[in-house]
């Protein structure tokens, strides 16, 4: 349903994305998971016509986006990065304007409008002006205006930032019962909801794609490793060597402004007992030690050095 | 032609829920009064002052006395309030992110362009039709020739669509509104002045030129009842030139 071939997209000397590729297939839900400035925005707004590439080729059901965007337009449903609301009109005044400006006729544009104000919640609101809403009625609304020529792709940056957790439920809810029927790109900087809702997840960072997997893949890579994090109150120049010495100790952080050292060691063989001792017989004065979970930029990390080390 | 009445619709009711567009047509009301007011009053006095010399009613020309200088200042009063108008038309989209929905839906971006200008041009043929009230009382009290009237409303008619298409240019250059407006006012004030300049050329080609792309010796010769095919290509193809050229620069903004 999509598929983009080595597509970058340069910003005068900066390049935002570098040659990425890749595939959606139909009634398949992506994510695009990286954090900010990774590309993400970059990469939707070229699937959707709103700018075109540096270099490469993207199509949507077929169609190129370079060469026939009204028709890739007419195909996609896109929810922008800050949703794209006239704050002067009232909610069925703008779906109404969205529904004309994506050329349905008045009879889809009323079923349109009900489908979408009872799949949103959206009733109770229909004659309020926008302005007037509240930040997850107005996300809300930016997801009626993508869904109501009914496209069957959908195209959401980061659908639930600044949702409160009930509403970060209810869209992922949303999202999820689109699956099978529609072709959905979504983009979020936040691992668990990449896993919670896609099928498969495209880990962008620094503009080029750094895995893509499906989530329990994903889940089962991220678990090869853990990690302890140990600060020391004197330690000796070479000490980050001396800890990659000692056994089941795969890699070690240098330390961070905090002082602490980042040790990342093999799944199921806890070492701090044999760390604390380590560092305590040395004379070295420990401060601190205790396991951490990985955050996404520990996960960039791994899967970046882990594809370096493939080079 | 749906998506140019669609975006022309939405325009519309955007001027409305704002009180941009009640100020700006109050403030042109009331000085298009004043002016005709001042005009009409200047022109009891040199009757009162004819009749004395002459010891008669003399011929009263409304045409001359009122009409026309009420034209002229009329086309400096929406020189200064239309930029107002058009200020918001992409600058606004831009800095709200609205632009992003425009420009991924599948209309074409001539068809935005053109109905946002229509939009405006509505609003401003709306303002221009209300100050037909004082040609119409005028009419009641005396007579006068209607033809210089009915083609000066045609100069300023052309003449407000090459204003409004300049304001729309000066919105696509920019998300700020205020440098919207500013640049416009820089434009037509510029474009104005190449009349004088004209004329300080003198009657030789380079003068003459000079003084055809200024919009004011076009809307002179409309305000004195003459209506000439050069002068409405003039207004037609400079709105044109306008349009293409926001058309243009919106276009180009996609690619950097
Ligand atoms: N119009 C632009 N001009 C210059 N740089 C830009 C522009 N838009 C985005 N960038 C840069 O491109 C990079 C990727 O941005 P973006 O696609 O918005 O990332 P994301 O959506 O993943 O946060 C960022 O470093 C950003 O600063
Ligand atoms: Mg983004």
């Amino acid at each position: 349903m999509i598929e983009v071939q080595n597509i970058t997209k340069r910003y005068g000397d900066f390049t935002a994305i570098d040659r990425v590729t890749f595939t959606v297939d139909k009634g398949e839900v992506l994510a695009f998971l990286g954090p900010n400035g990774a590309g993400k925005t970059t990469a939707m707004r070229i699937l959707t016509c709103f700018m075109p590439a540096t270099e490469g080729v993207a199509r949507v059901a077929g169609f190129d986006c370079f060469d026939q965007p009204i028709e890739v337009k007419r195909r996609i449903g896109y929810l922008p990065e800050h949703p794209p609301l006239y704050q002067e009109l009232t909610v069925t005044e703008y779906l109404t304007f969205v529904g004309r400006i994506k050329g349905m006729g008045a009879e889809d544009l009323r079923s349109g409008l009900d489908r979408v104000m009872e799949r949103l919640a959206l009733g109770d609101v229909r004659h309020r002006l926008i302005a007037n809403l509240s930040r997850g009625y107005q996300q809300r609304v930016g997801l009626a205006q993508a869904l109501l020529h009914d496209p069957p792709v959908l195209i959401l940056d980061e659908p639930t930032l600044g949702l409160d957790p009930k509403q970060i439920i209810e869209i992922r809810e949303l999202i999820k019962s689109l699956a099978g029927s529609h072709t959905v790109i979504l983009s979020t900087h936040i691992l668990p909801e990449a896993t919670a809702v896609c099928q498969r997840v495209v880990i962008i960072n620094n503009g080029r794609i750094v895995a893509v997997d499906s989530p329990e893949g994903l889940s089962a890579r991220l678990r090869q490793s853990e990690k302890i994090r140990v600060a020391v109150k004197a330690p000796p120049a070479d000490l980050a060597n001396r800890f990659r010495a000692l056994p089941g100790i795969l890699s070690v952080f240098e330390p961070t402004e905090s002082g602490a050292f980042l040790l990342e060691y093999e799944l199921g063989q806890d070492r701090r007992d044999e760390l604390a001792r380590f560092v305590v017989d040395n004379g070295w004065g420990l401060l601190e030690l205790k396991t951490v979970s990985m955050t996404l930029e520990d996960v960039f990390l791994r899967l970046t050095q882990h594809e370096e080390g493939l080079e | 032609m749906t998506s140019v009445n669609a975006i022309l619709a939405k325009e519309l009711r955007s001027y409305f829920v704002s009180p941009v567009v009640y100020v700006v047509g109050a403030v042109f009301l009331l000085i298009f009064g004043v002016l005709s007011y001042l005009a009409v009053v200047n022109a009891g006095t040199q009757a009162v002052r004819m009749m004395q010399i002459q010891g008669a009613a003399a011929q009263l020309n409304l045409n001359d006395l009122v009409f026309r200088p009420t034209f002229y200042s009329a086309a400096i009063v929406i020189l200064l309030v239309l930029p107002i108008l058009t200020m918001r038309l992409f600058a606004e989209e831009r800095k709200l992110r609205t632009f992003e929905l425009l420009m991924t839906s599948p209309i074409r971006l001539n068809e935005v362009v053109i109905g946002k200008f229509l939009g405006a041009y509505l609003i401003f043929l709306g303002m221009l039709a209300l100050t037909g009230i004082v040609p119409l009382i005028l009419s009641v009290f005396s007579s006068f020739d209607w033809r210089p009237v009915l083609t000066g409303y045609l100069g300023l008619a052309l003449m407000g669509a090459l204003f409004l298409a300049t304001g729309l240019f000066a919105s696509a250059l920019t998300e700020n509104q205020i440098v919207a407006a500013f640049l416009s006012f820089g434009l037509l004030i510029l474009v104005w002045l190449l009349g004088a300049l004209g004329s300080v050329l003198g009657d030789n080609p380079i003068g003459n030129t000079i003084s055809y792309l200024s919009f004011i010796e076009h809307y002179d010769r409309l305000v004195r009842g003459l209506v000439d095919t050069k002068d409405l290509i003039y207004y037609v193809s400079g709105m044109v030139l306008m349009l293409f050229l926001a058309h243009r620069v919106v276009e180009s903004q996609r690619w950097r």
